[in-house]
């Protein structure tokens, strides 16, 4: 694949998920580099912002369906569209389509985008056929399962099996890792204490796995975590997978302050 | 019911307050979630079975008014009587005409969530005809005067020191000393005081988990056999459904049943079904002398004309509900009406509106794990998407919602404003929050910050570094 001539390679365009740009770049920068190790050229559409899900769990079609169109319009050309989130490739690949069937000008886009557009580690293997990663990691780490990867696009062995490749990573597996960590987008500022109580569940199976390092594919629910593991005074760093498997994690994990 | 769907928030902050609920609600977390996925495991065209179950029902809506109509007449023939009821209201008032008629003093009762909506129990006292629910779960939230807490296991919000408790205090015909720590103990005492109810009984009323069109049968499924008792005793069996309850055929039925005892309990069929078709015949050893439908609509035919009709397919198993996370951590009476966990989020705006049940949709993350367990296949976070549609549509939800999100809309829309503002708002917040690398408060966010903390940017925008990088590289 590395011999490939420039033109070979598959045009990606990363979307890059509002809380990656806005909060977390060193996602972003993970995400790339593992797409280009598994032979794509990346791109990164300057007219894309939100996918809407924001809007559109709130009821709020009419500007769901404004951002789905600017998305679809942004990626446009791409092979594929890749997103280092579950729940935003979920949204665009799952639901769409649908926002937009009874617009004739873009319901035939939609479905072409959805088809087009991926989440990041299952793209790797599913897609690209990557088995394993050049990254190394002395430590222990659990992995949670975001709900909208898991049950909408079925993203769960494939971040397992390219973590198993890293070396010197060993992976334990904490209880109820399926069970939905309680940050739901707006969610958990509309309902706050029963988010408390979801994450605090969640939280008590990470600390019991003894493991040092939490991941997950989704900033919004890593946020989540960490914030409440803070909180609680647990000494477990936050991290995206993706940071782990592209062998990028100089920056200070979630919510850390950088080392002196 | 009295709806205390509109205090949803306080009701579930109540309720995870109450370390009591907690503990009893740890049990539905583990037993059924893990019974269901043994069963579903063991059967290895379970998968297959939802789908043909979810097709039988969509079938069957299709062609509703059909199937009904092939019910009543087949009810008919077999000696029984239907009544169609078009409200709640309708339906007490013939189940109160049936038993008036007879002269009841007595009704025995087999689980039915179709009373409940009704809210019958309420209604027989209060026109001096006294209700025994002989579900043991039910006959316990009766003696409390408590709606259920969930859609099969009605008691769950308790544990076996409460119900203990109550049996002492109510059941004062027995020893003070006897021993009721047990769950059987509980059980045989109950058992005792039903036994004699049975008998007095002038009325039985049953739900029913399926009308069958082509043999005008009503069928039940317990686990106790008290629906069995509460049928075949008094001289009148009343039967109270909804009209989505029908299919066309036993063979029908038999599919179903064989995801519906493994999704609720787990188990490959409950202890006991039981097909009632019209009253005792002359070779009959048992049976009632009447045999009556009340067939209750109360909303639904609109539901079959709206984006709604799918929750019409759910065979009130609990699944849903037992694996939510939100029941799991407030539990059903903080749904605040009949039907508690995601189906009720659904049915409850349907049935009693969504300006009094607004919040029920809107407390959900969409995690989508009632979804990936309906056995037949019910969209749930789809459907409770819906209601939020209609509300935001209806200008109903919060105005800081609608605020928050025309704000956010405006910039999201303008890609370049918006890279602008995402930019200087990741310097400020980064700049502020890089000392600690997170905030234990912030303005605007007290929902947030209240239980946990909130990361802090890294300083940068995805979008401006990556800008910088392209030029550094020549781009």
């Amino acid at each position: 694949m590395t011999t490939a001539s420039p033109q070979d390679k598959p045009r990606v365009g990363l979307f890059v998920t509002c809380l990656v740009d806005m909060m977390r770049p060193s996602v972003g920068f993970a995400a790339v580099k593992l797409l280009e190790d598994a032979g794509c050229r990346v791109e990164v559409p300057r007219a894309q912002t939100c996918c809407g899900q924001p809007a559109y769990n709130s009821g709020d079609r009419p500007d769901t369906q404004a951002l789905a169109r600017q998305t679809i319009a942004a990626f446009e050309g791409f092979d594929y569209v890749v997103a280092p989130s579950g729940s935003c490739a979920a949204m665009i690949h799952e639901h769409y389509p649908a926002l937009l069937a009874e617009d004739p000008a873009w319901a035939e886009r939609a479905k072409d985008l959805a088809a087009r557009t991926h989440e990041l580690i299952s793209f790797l293997t599913d897609v690209r056929g990557v088995k394993a990663v050049a990254a190394r990691f002395a430590g222990s780490v659990t992995y949670h399962d975001s709900c909208s990867g898991l049950r909408e696009l079925g993203v769960q062995a494939q971040p397992r099996a390219l973590l198993r490749s890293v070396e010197g990573l060993t992976l334990k597996e904490m209880q109820d890792s399926d069970v939905c960590c309680g940050f739901g987008g707006t969610f958990c500022v509309k309902y706050p204490d029963i988010s408390n109580t979801m994450v605090g569940d969640k939280t008590a199976c990470i600390v019991k796995t003894g493991a040092g390092t939490l991941l997950a594919g989704d900033l919004g629910c890593l946020m989540n975590m960490a914030g409440k593991l803070q909180r609680q005074g647990a000494r477990v760093e936050v991290r995206h997978v993706a940071e782990v498997l592209a062998g990028m994690i100089d920056a200070p994990a979630i919510g850390e302050a950088a080392k002196p | 019911m009295q709806s205390s769907a509109r205090s949803f928030t306080e009701n579930a902050r109540v309720a995870m307050a109450d370390p009591q609920l907690k503990r009893a609600l740890s049990k539905v977390k583990v037993g059924f979630i893990d019974k269901r996925a043994t069963a579903a495991e063991r059967l290895p065209e379970f998968e297959a079975l939802r789908d043909t179950a979810r097709d039988i029902k969509n079938h069957t809506l299709e062609h509703l008014d059909l199937y009904l109509e092939r019910y009543e007449e087949t009810l008919r023939a077999a000696g029984g009587h239907l009544h169609w009821c078009a409200t709640a209201e309708d339906a007490r008032a013939a189940v109160l005409e049936i038993c008036r008629r007879a002269g009841a003093k007595t009704v025995t009762k087999g689980k039915s969530m179709i009373s409940e909506e009704i809210a019958l129990n309420d209604y027989l006292e209060k026109n001096g005809i006294t209700p025994v629910e002989t579900d043991l779960g039910e006959y316990i939230i009766q003696l409390r005067h408590e709606p259920p807490s969930h859609i099969i296991a009605p008691a769950v919000h308790l544990t076996k020191e409460t119900i203990e408790a109550d049996f002492r205090k109510i059941h004062t015909q027995f020893a003070e000393g006897r021993s009721l720590s047990e769950p059987r103990d509980l059980v045989d005492e109950a058992r005792q005081v039903l036994r004699e109810r049975f008998l007095k009984a002038d009325v039985g009323i049953t739900g029913a988990n399926f009308l069958i069109a082509e043999t005008g049968s009503s069928v039940i499924v317990t686990n106790e056999g008290n629906g069995d008792l509460t049928q075949t005793l008094p001289r009148i069996h009343i039967v109270v459904a909804s009209l989505e309850k029908v299919v066309p055929t036993l063979e029908d039925m038999s599919a179903i049943l064989r995801v519906l005892a493994r999704s609720a309990t787990g188990q490959e069929f409950s202890t006991y079904t039981t097909i009632s078709t019209g009253p005792r015949r002359a070779e009959d050893l048992d049976g009632p002398d009447e045999y009556h439908v009340v067939l209750l609509d109360n909303g639904r035919s609109e539901m079959l004309g709206s984006e709604f009709r799918e929750v019409l397919r759910c065979i009130r198993c609990g699944a849903c509900m037992n694996h939510c996370p939100v029941y799991h951590a407030i539990g059903g009476h903080a749904y605040g009406w009949v039907y508690p966990g995601p189906i009720g989020s659904v049915l409850t705006p349907a049935l009693i509106g969504v300006e009094e049940a607004g919040n029920l949709p809107n407390a959900s993350t969409f995690c989508g794990r009632c979804e990936s367990v309906c056995p037949m296949r019910i969209p749930l976070p789809k459907l409770m998407r819906h209601w939020r549609t209609r509300e935001f549509e209806r200008h109903l939800s919060p105005k800081a919602v609608r605020f928050g999100l025309a704000f956010w809309a405006f910039f999201a829309t303008r890609p370049a404003l918006y890279h602008w503002v995402t930019g200087l708002q990741a310097r400020i917040m980064g700049a502020l929050g890089r000392r600690k690398g997170r905030f234990a408060s912030l303005p605007l966010a007290g929902g947030w910050t209240r239980h946990r903390d909130f990361p802090a940017p890294e300083g940068r925008t995805f979008q401006d570094l990556w800008a910088e990088r392209q030029k550094a590289r020549g781009g």
